[in-house]
């Protein structure tokens, strides 16, 4: 037996020849320094002085030049940069969307697992005439909005109360389900310019109202659709002896679902608020000054005497280490919480 | 006492609206009123005035603009006649549709509403990919922000899912330190796309950046990507893939792991190679999942705006400029409307790129799953 062989024969199933496995481990071995290079190359920029950048590649800080903490003292003291604000803003507004989120989208999730709904075609299709009819009212009649909005709550109840027990065709909870992941299809574009116009005239624009308002409403689609696959695992035997013993649906709610599902609260809690941490689109047509947030923040830096890439370097170092620690502690749980979607779907 | 006890119990018996309708109305809020408005918007002309915005209906002008008027240039390129290649390929697309057609035709599950939606999307593949023909292989085309988009969904997912699945194939064997490589992979996914965007803006820089030597060792210093239409779409890829290769990656992998070895090792034991393993046990077990990432990398991709935005600012000209950021760029101008319309192509466009995906692909699924 030659060299040759030796190398390439496999021993059982599942091991790998030697060869095999040298080279998937290069690869691996490329791909994650593709990964961290970028990131690596951040920092060393934001410990360079200018000079230092503009003269060419320097790789390793202490060899090829001497590192300083000018930008970052300056980022940091510098009142003009005001740095804190939009810090500031991005947590407590990513913070409290992702816990109203997390509220809102979990009772959505457990009732589609635990309740039957079965909405009605004729209710549906008549709430959407209503509002069709609304808004060309609004638009094209010139009307007060308030007026229109409590006529037609007043007729879609009424139609709901009466004539629409008389038909039988309706969806169930699975239709539910798909309408809400389906939402995420709209591309944020189109929605957004009713969304601004919506803001203006009830005067709450750059408010972190809007800003928070805005983040749960496109990221509910997603908890809703993660936590109804966790809570399809959680056994039903508990929540029925509680219902038998005169338990509300509240009660059961909160002393016996919520606890036993902290795993897959924490690992959603963690993606909604990466996501919001990292939006982009929407604070650029909704906020302005007053609620800016980092990314936003990091897109008007391009000032007009070019790229300042050391301050930048020290921002998005700002922006980027929360989100990764959060990547990095809790992966396991986050991957598993992105994988119950697709690997079940 | 039992005010209060009524009204709990009144309380609990709604307990099934309390629960969902938060949601319900949250998401009612966020899509079909806003849907409705914007159509409303795209179908008027707005203006600004003292407490709030006025607006006249012109009908569908806006869109007229954008598909055969001033803004032709900007949302759908510019035409030219078509080349050989051109007709090489149109040929074969029609080709694969008759034969599709073909096919449907021939099966027993033949239905009306089947056929009507298939020639839908015959019609509009073949109109898209003639567009796209028209724009990128002729000598005088130029693409608008239409191809541009179509260009970065397709080509970027195609690639990112060729990469990610090698990577999976890679990592599903017994290989150690497979955590620590799983969860390097996992960073670049968290990361802001705009971050990524400056991130790619001074890796790429020709003179101070890290390949700065490489550049000069090709002799390349004096050009740069950023001037060069493909350069600049290219380096937004390369952004976009960077991020969203590790995402692919995770699920193929989960998936891969999920599948059961039986049917492997049996194979093996028959003496099949690992081509064949593939092809024949890996990938129909697969393709439920392979399908399910498509299409959700699908549905983001046609989102994209931070990465060129800020890498190129949808430069040189409108090279790399998706319809994202062109219905942004007419928001910034006040153009409230024309805005709206491009969203609302945009968005057209996407759910039909998605229907069509799943149409295509859903019997070869169903012939995997048995």
């Amino acid at each position: 037996m030659n060299i040759w062989q030796q190398i390439t024969k496999k021993r059982s199933f599942e091991d790998s020849s030697v060869l095999e496995s040298i080279l998937s481990y290069l690869i691996l071995g490329i791909w994650a320094f593709i990964c961290i290079f970028p990131i690596y190359w951040v920092l060393v920029t934001s410990v360079k002085e200018p000079h230092v950048v503009n003269q060419g590649p320097f790789y390793i800080p202490f060899v090829d030049f001497q590192p300083s903490l000018h930008a970052w003292e300056f980022v940091f003291m510098q009142e003009s940069m005001n740095t804190l604000r939009p810090f500031f803003n991005t947590v407590i507004i990513s913070l409290i969307s992702a816990f109203i989120t997390l509220l809102i989208g979990s009772m959505a999730g457990y009732a589609l697992v635990r309740i039957h709904y079965r909405p009605k075609i004729v209710s549906i299709a008549c709430f959407i005439l209503i509002l069709i009819l609304a808004i060309l009212l609004i638009t094209r009649m010139g009307l007060d909005w308030r007026m229109v909005l409590t006529s037609g709550t007043a007729i879609f109840l009424l139609f709901i109360f009466t004539l629409s027990r008389r038909f039988k065709a309706s969806l169930g909870n699975n239709d539910i389900g798909f309408w809400m992941i389906s939402q995420r299809i709209l591309p944020p574009v189109v929605v957004v310019i009713p969304v601004y116009i919506f803001y203006q005239q009830l005067g709450i624009l750059d408010t972190y109202l809007a800003m928070v308002i805005t983040y749960v409403a496109i990221n509910i689609p997603i908890v809703v659709w993660l936590m109804r696959d966790f809570f399809f695992s959680i056994p039903v035997d508990l929540e029925e002896n509680a219902a038998l013993d005169g338990a509300s649906r509240y009660r059961i709610f909160t002393t016996i679902v919520l606890p036993l599902s902290k795993p897959g609260l924490s690992a959603t809690f963690m993606l909604v608020l990466i996501l919001c941490w990292n939006e982009y689109l929407l604070s650029l047509f909704i906020s302005m000054t007053d609620t800016q947030t980092l990314p936003l923040m990091i897109a008007s830096m391009n000032t007009t005497r070019g790229p300042q890439w050391w301050y930048m370097s020290v921002i998005i170092i700002l922006m980027i280490i929360p989100v990764i620690l959060i990547a990095l502690f809790l992966y396991r749980f986050i991957v598993r919480g992105l994988l119950v979607g697709a690997i079940k779907g | 006492m039992t005010q209060s006890n009524s009204i709990e119990e009144r309380l609990d018996r709604q307990a099934p609206a309390v629960f969902i309708m938060p949601a319900v109305l949250i998401v009612l809020c966020f899509s079909i009123f806003p849907l409705i408005v914007s159509l409303f918007v795209s179908l008027s002309r707005l203006k600004f005035v003292r407490g709030g915005i006025e607006a006249k209906y012109i009908g569908f002008l806006n869109f007229k603009k954008l598909l055969f008027g001033s803004q032709q240039y900007h949302f759908l390129g510019k035409f030219d006649q078509l080349t050989t290649t051109g007709y090489v390929i149109m040929s074969v697309f029609v080709i694969l549709i008759l034969v599709w057609f073909y096919r449907y035709f021939r099966s027993i599950n033949f239905s009306l509403v089947g056929t009507i939606g298939r020639f839908v999307v015959a019609t509009g593949l073949f109109f898209l990919l003639m567009l796209t023909l028209i724009n990128l292989t002729t000598p005088k085309g130029l693409p608008g922000t239409l191809v541009v988009t179509l260009t970065y969904v397709i080509l970027g997912v195609i690639f990112q899912f060729q990469i990610g699945l090698g990577l999976a194939l890679l990592c599903v064997k017994k290989i150690r330190g497979r955590s620590f490589f799983r969860m390097v992979f996992f960073i670049p996914m968290m990361i802001t796309p705009v971050g990524i965007a400056y991130l790619f803006r001074m890796l790429t820089d020709m003179t101070k950046g890290p390949f700065a030597p490489v550049v000069m060792w090709l002799g390349m210093e004096e050009t740069s990507w950023a001037v060069i239409p493909w350069g600049a779409r290219i380096a937004v890829m390369i952004g976009d893939a960077w991020q969203w290769i590790p995402f692919m990656f995770i699920v193929l992998l989960a998936g891969l792991e999920s599948l059961p070895t039986e049917q492997k090792e049996a194979a093996i034991m028959d003496g099949a190679g690992s081509w064949q393993i593939f092809r024949d046990i890996t990938w129909p077990t697969l393709l439920p999942v392979i399908v399910t990432i498509i299409l959700i990398r699908l549905i983001e991709a046609f989102k994209i705006i931070d990465l060129p935005n800020v890498m190129t600012n949808g430069g040189p000209g409108i090279a790399t400029e998706s319809l994202s950021l062109h219905s942004y760029f007419n928001w910034r101008t006040m153009d409230l409307s024309g805005s709206a319309a491009v969203g609302y192509l945009l968005m057209v466009v996407a759910v039909f790129i998605c229907l069509s995906f799943v149409s295509l692909v859903k019997k070869q699924v169903e012939i995997a799953q048995q």
